[in-house]
């Protein structure tokens, strides 16, 4: 552990020594909770319906220089599925939608990442929801990074991505607007 | 017959609140296993519930209303060819039912102020939400109230043919004496 420790320091000095970035390794901050998972699907054609998952977990390695190196793993509880009504909230645990019992985290990790222009990329990944794992495509944009006022580092991203249910094993026919569900992701990390 | 029980007799408020809430309880549990399949875009998605709901908060209104009367004019006593095993198994079945009623109406008013709302009556007035902490408090108190149902519609069958066995084998008064006679 030490020894490891130490290499990665060596490791990290030379390489800033030599003037190069390197990707460093992020931490979403959960503890402040800076980080949201939330929907949004429309209900019935004529409104918005959002909703968040409050407890999920994650870290990803980011480069502004190089972002195609990134990478990001969120695992996410589904049962903290929130959209302000608990009778809707337990419907959408229940077999009609997530299924929780029997599938209780979804994650996503990332396998590339693409540029695809000033500040934005492609974060293809595998998403596991409902235990049906499939190839997703987040559209993200970074925000921001730098010091924060208490010690730390911080960068943060948002992205979204478009989910059909069906897709997903989701049974429950909500109608024909609201086959999609859009997630938006915003997440703040904290360097380690 | 009378309004108050007798020693021998039920009166008229305890028969007519048995049979109310025997009937109600059987509505109840029809209404609420045929409401929550019923598909997003059928009409009765929104009237069901909410009726579901009126009533069984009139219903818990009722049973206290039932265990002070019981309290006020207790029912008559056991019938004399009932031996020690029949009234300890009835006393214990009727308790069964009356907790299980309070439990199981309680479970369901859980399920609904779960986020502090409350709950509409008809429309005419509104029960407010009260504890709302329970971890996880829709999905435990859903689970209650599916399981609980389902247990007393089942204890409730047994109930009936236990009066039915009463009336038709042991030729007793059991039954009748829920009909006033």
């Amino acid at each position: 552990m030490l020894k490891k420790t130490l290499v990665a320091l060596a490791l990290g000095g030379a390489l800033i020594g030599a003037g190069q970035a390197m990707a460093a390794d992020y931490a979403i901050d959960k503890q402040g909770q800076h980080a949201f998972v939330n929907f949004k699907i429309s209900h019935l054609g004529y409104s918005w319906l959002y909703g968040t998952f409050k407890d999920f977990d994650g870290s990803f390695s980011f480069d502004a220089a190089k972002p195609q190196d990134s990478k990001v793993n969120v695992t996410l509880n589904t049962t903290s599925v929130d959209t302000n009504h608990a009778e809707r909230d337990k419907h959408i645990r229940s077999g009609d939608f997530l299924n929780v019992s029997k599938h209780p985290t979804a994650t996503f990790a990332s396998t590339s990442v693409k540029s695809t222009g000033e500040g934005t990329a492609d974060i293809t990944g595998d998403l596991t929801l409902n235990g049906v794992t499939k190839p997703v495509v987040i559209a993200a944009k970074f925000i921001g990074e730098g010091k924060d006022p208490w010690g730390g580092y911080r960068a943060g991203f948002e992205g979204s991505t478009k989910l059909k249910l069906k897709d997903f094993d989701i049974q429950k026919d909500l109608g024909p607007a609201s086959q999609d569900v859009e997630l938006i992701i915003s997440v703040e990390g904290v360097r380690k | 017959m009378q309004w108050r029980n007798s020693s021998s007799h039920y009166g008229l408020v305890s028969i007519f609140m048995h049979w109310l809430v025997a009937v109600v309880v059987f509505g109840l549990f029809g209404l609420g296993y045929w409401m929550v399949g019923l598909d997003y875009y059928s009409s009765w998605r929104q009237t069901a519930p909410d009726l579901h709901k009126s009533i069984g908060l009139v219903l818990f209104a009722v049973m206290l209303a039932r265990v002070l009367w019981r309290w006020f004019s207790p029912p008559p006593a056991s019938l004399p060819n009932h031996g020690r095993m029949t009234r300890m198994a009835s006393k214990l079945g009727h308790s069964f039912l009356y907790l299980g009623l309070f439990v199981l109406m309680i479970s369901g008013y859980l399920i609904s102020t779960a986020d502090g709302r409350g709950i509409p009556v008809f429309g005419l007035f509104e029960v407010p939400a009260s504890l709302t902490s329970i971890p996880d408090q829709e999905d435990v108190a859903g689970l209650v109230h599916e399981y609980l149902a389902w247990t007393l519609v089942i204890f409730a069958g047994i109930h009936a043919l236990a009066a039915l066995k009463h009336h038709f084998i042991d030729r007793d008064r059991t039954l009748t004496r829920m009909f006033g006679r």
